[in-house]
């Protein structure tokens, strides 16, 4: 996963072209706040308030429905974004401690992204892959069976 | 549509199809309770969230209990509204919430007119029975107007639908999630930075203590205490028709004399009215208005429409929301602020002494008067024309807390000169009543003839947008009025593109029903048929004046000609005419 950190005008034409293929706007904010989020990585207030003033809704509302999802995150995600899975199957089977390593390695929390925006944790429920538990993926790619302490090498890979 | 017939507590009820079983049960006279639901008739202020559950009911062949607020009433239906089991359900659901409660009743400022407590009062829970995650807490938020404290919120999301569906101002929304939802501004902003207006309309239908006036009245205490200042009051229109209320009598009912004796004895020194200044607005105001009249008929069609400005949450939505309009409001001052200003200058040097002795506080039915007083450019070298405001319901509670009760005390006047006004002053009060006063006098500046009939009865009542023709002796002046900023930004909207009615005065005021529904005033607990009462007061009022036309007022002839000059003249301009800007907020 690339860093889409900068708000550029080309990503807000994008988005803007994106809403024009939307005839009727009500009811479409999530739709459009998933495209936004895929543009940008991420819906920074400027985002919001550039969605609800195009969506005729108010901030407060925008915010409001980002503030509910998880999915929608206002913090720009890292160069690498490790997501672990605390569904069940893996919680069950040590998640908890596997995060705890990441934590420790990353020096940050699930939804932060490191200073140096090389790291970001994205807490996930269920990646499919309960066979492997417990889970963890880096960007694309998946890691399966683990214990806390194959995660410094795992990160390491990254640094 | 056709009736259907329903048993209530084995009382059969006959109501329109489409009606709730709560409205069924009312109608037979059985008071289910309520706590989110709020249905304000007249203003269409509907909350329909159910998410409390204190009104649930038992439907014959239901297994579940139904909330009573959100079920349809079907032809047939058997309901008990006071089973044990039902009874049971809201003691919990009551539990519950006050589970997630502070249980600081004695220092709230709500205590005594909460929902919430009342519930708890009538269900008498004694101990809350549930224990677990603490409770959820969050920052408070206090602007000069309201203080949020989420804490105390139960989520039924009434300010919520009155912000954004009935005002249309979309500072509110419910953010995050489980324990940490909360109604709070985008970005959980303080409400100070986002478009809140500050007209209050959501401490008016708050059922709990998480949204309130910031109250100011011990500030006033202080500078009533201190020997050094002169303190002078004035009070709004809107005041003298509803503080009776707090004293126990009807809806409706006058007590303007007792107010002003209940001022004197609180040791203000010297008493005056804000309808002074409401006349005075009419004047500069009017002038105005004649002023652009005339341009406009001399072909600058842009000259007009003129809007209103007397009301700060009105100024605040246009100044955020309506950029492009900005030009149109009257640049005059409200009553409120020409008084401070005039108070503090004109009043001044006749008591010969510095601005800065004097202490100008405010009597007003409205929480955004606050804000306004607060607004840098009512100052001079930062000295406010208007240091404090009380709202009715703390000069009530002050009046209480100096051990009056105000229907005891005798009748007494206003003081002079600035305590003299008219009929047209008054009725700045309610929906309609400025315009109506400006018209009184503009008719008659305008066409040099003496109005053939003082009453305008057809810029009169409670319709949420009004529009009406007024002949000015072959002209007819077309007059909008609306209240409610919902309705303001429809007929906004309507001007905007194009204003195909041809308006050419516009007046707005921003709560229910004008000020008479302020957020300061005595809080209506739903029933909406008490602000069409303060309304008749008002015009009774302004009936039984000897003088009903501003410009007859003979205490506002001597201001111009002692101190002012002429209505929209050179001093005119500095002291009561401002302006306003473009406000870019979230």
């Amino acid at each position: 996963m690339s860093v889409k950190t900068d708000l550029t005008e080309t990503k807000f034409n994008e988005l803007e072209a994106y809403m024009e293929t939307i005839p009727v706007k009500k009811g479409e904010l999530i739709r459009v706040l998933h495209k936004a989020q895929g543009i940008f990585g991420y819906l920074p207030e400027e985002v919001q308030k550039y969605v609800a003033k195009k969506m005729n809704v108010s901030t407060a509302k925008v915010f409001g429905v980002v503030s509910f999802y998880s999915y929608f995150t206002m913090k720009p995600k890292g160069e690498h974004d490790i997501a672990i899975c605390l569904g069940t199957a893996c919680y069950v089977r040590g998640a908890e401690k596997i995060l705890d390593a990441i934590k420790r390695e990353t020096g940050i929390e699930v939804g932060e992204t490191s200073a140096d925006g090389k790291f970001s944790i994205t807490g996930l429920r269920c990646v499919g892959a309960c066979g492997l538990a417990p889970v963890v993926m880096v960007n694309d790619k998946v890691y399966g069976r683990l214990t806390a302490d194959m995660i410094k090498g795992i990160i390491d890979n990254y640094r | 549509m056709s009736d259907i017939k329903l048993t209530i507590d084995g009382k059969v009820v006959s109501v329109p199809m489409g009606s709730t079983v709560l409205e069924a049960a009312r109608k037979v006279d059985v008071h289910i309770p309520t706590l989110c639901h709020l249905d304000l008739h007249d203003t269409k202020m509907v909350n329909q969230a159910a998410s409390c559950r204190i009104c649930v009911v038992e439907i014959d062949g239901r297994r579940n209990l139904a909330p009573s607020c959100a079920t349809p009433a079907l032809d047939g239906m058997v309901i008990k509204t006071n089973t044990i089991r039902v009874l049971d359900a809201r003691k919990t659901v009551l539990e519950l919430l006050l589970s997630d409660h502070p249980k600081e009743c004695l220092t709230c400022a709500k205590s005594g007119e909460c929902e919430l407590q009342g519930l708890a009062e009538s269900f008498g829970v004694r101990e809350i029975n549930i224990t677990g995650k603490a409770q959820s807490t969050y920052r408070k938020d206090v602007t000069t107007s309201l203080i949020r404290d989420m804490d105390k919120c139960v989520m039924c999301r009434r300010c919520e639908t009155m912000c954004n569906k009935v005002q249309t101002v979309g500072a509110l929304s419910a953010i995050n999630r489980g324990f940490e939802a909360v109604v709070s501004a985008a970005f959980d902003l303080p409400m100070g930075e986002t478009v809140c207006t500050h007209c209050g309309q959501c401490v008016a239908v708050c059922p709990t203590g998480a949204l309130t006036e910031n109250d100011a009245t011990w500030k006033v205490v202080e500078a009533l205490a201190d020997p050094e200042k002169v303190v002078v009051v004035q009070t709004a229109p809107a005041v003298r028709v509803a503080i009776g209320e707090e004293f126990g009598q009807d809806p409706g009912t006058t007590v303007t004399g007792q107010m002003v004796t209940a001022l004197r004895n609180l040791g203000f020194d010297h008493v005056f009215d804000t309808d002074f200044a409401a006349d005075l607005t009419i004047l500069e105001e009017g002038t105005e208005l004649l002023q652009r009249l005339g341009k406009f008929l001399a072909g600058e069609k842009e000259a007009l429409p003129i809007l209103t400005s007397c009301c700060p949450a009105w100024v605040n939505f246009i100044e955020s929301q309506f950029p492009e309009l900005i030009h149109i409001p009257s640049t005059a001052k409200s009553p409120q602020q020409m008084f401070g200003s005039i108070a503090k200058s004109y009043y001044a040097d006749i008591l010969d002494i510095p601005r800065e002795k004097m202490v100008v506080v405010s009597i007003m039915p409205c929480l955004a008067k606050k804000y306004e007083a607060s607004r840098e450019e009512f100052a001079v070298n930062g000295n406010s024309d208007v240091d404090l405001v009380l709202s009715t319901r703390e000069l009530a509670n002050l009046i209480q807390r100096s051990n009056m009760n105000l229907m005891d005390l005798e009748k007494s006047e206003f003081d002079q000169p600035m305590g003299a006004s008219t009929g047209a002053a008054v009725i700045f009060g309610t929906t309609g009543g400025v315009i109506e006063a400006a018209v009184r006098t503009a008719y008659e500046v305008h066409t040099g003839k003496e109005l053939p009939k003082i009453d305008f009865e057809e810029l009169r009542g409670f319709e949420g947008v009004r529009v009406a023709g007024v002949d000015m002796d072959g002209f007819m002046l077309n007059i909008g009025i609306a209240h409610g900023l919902g309705n303001a930004r429809a007929l906004l909207e309507e001007v905007r593109d194009g204003n195909p009615r041809n308006i050419h005065a516009i007046e707005v005021m921003a709560c229910p029903g004008g000020c008479i529904g302020g957020a300061g005033q005595p809080f209506h607990h739903g029933d909406g048929s008490i602000l069409k009462k303060r309304q008749s007061a008002i015009y009774q009022v302004d009936r039984e004046m000897p003088i009903r036309k501003s410009h007859e007022n003979p205490a506002i002839t001597e201001l111009y000609e002692k101190y002012l000059g002429k209505p929209c003249g050179h001093l005119s301009h500095q002291l009561l005419h401002t302006e306003y800007a473009v406000k870019d907020k979230v």
